[in-house]
């Protein structure tokens, strides 16, 4: 038999999940998020772990400027060069963060700019270079104050 | 609309030297996943392509989403090849657009 009566306990637990899922837009998919958007970007190829360098503070206190700098291990020749730098968070409402094209002109592949993290997360460094290879470098991120969710004073 | 930005590229450069060049340019980059004092959600408003060429060749060119901090830095090299003009070329939601130079000479 069906129960007609339903408790207060059970009106409380679903309504507060509701709750939970509006107030927290894209959270609620964060795991697999950021994988989903890095094949959206670079398709099915292999990524392999090395020759990329992302570099970010282990701490921050302000999520709402986070210094950030990529570095690939590349001689940036004619032959053998960085086409692009692609940078994916986890936790964000969006899980891209930048995608940078850049040549054999760069002659050094070391570019830096200031992220936005809302909240503590792990953020991804995709390198693609000429010969089709993909490297990658993931760094964890511990933020105190996050940024982009807090409303305006 | 109007923006202020910094670029910071040296004056003189050897033949084939690797130059840092860092810009930045004033703007709000409202990421559209805020709410306003009365719950609306504020519109995005953020500036989503940034280029550089050099004498006319485009040697570097960036996508930038909501995660980019307000004022956006951006820092990258190229090779000094020859004396000329590097223009910088920012685009944003709201039809935002800003071009900004700068000039170099190669020895």
């Amino acid at each position: 038999m069906y129960r007609l009566i339903i408790t207060r306990r059970e009106v409380l637990k679903t309504s507060g999940a509701i709750a939970l899922g509006a107030a927290l837009p894209g959270q609620a998919n964060a795991l697999g998020q950021m994988e989903t958007a890095i094949r959206r970007v670079i398709g099915e190829a292999e990524i392999r772990k090395g020759k990329v360098t992302l570099d970010l503070p282990p701490l921050v206190e302000n999520g709402n400027t986070v210094p950030l700098t990529v570095i690939v291990d590349s001689p940036m020749t004619k032959a053998d060069h960085v086409k692009a730098i692609h940078v994916f968070n986890e936790k964000n409402p969006q899980p891209n963060v930048v995608s940078m094209q850049l040549g054999p002109r760069a002659g050094k592949a070391h570019v830096s700019t200031r992220v936005r993290l809302a909240g503590t997360q792990t953020l991804t460094a995709i390198a693609e270079m000429s010969d089709g290879t993909y490297w990658s470098d993931s760094q964890e991120v511990i933020v105190t104050l996050a940024a982009c969710l807090e409303d305006l004073i | 609309m109007s923006a202020r930005a910094l670029i910071n590229v040296p004056r003189k450069a050897k033949r084939g030297e690797v130059i840092e060049i860092k810009t930045l340019i004033s703007h709000i980059m409202e990421t559209g996943f805020r709410h306003g004092t009365t719950g609306e959600l504020i519109p995005r408003d953020i500036i989503t392509s940034f280029t550089c060429k050099y004498n006319g060749e485009e040697i570097f060119a960036t996508q930038l989403y909501p995660a980019i901090a307000a004022n956006p830095f951006v820092t990258f090299h190229t090779v000094a090849t020859e004396s000329g003009t590097l223009a910088f070329h920012w685009i944003g939601d709201n039809g935002f657009e800003m071009t900004e130079e700068a000039k170099i000479a190669v020895e």
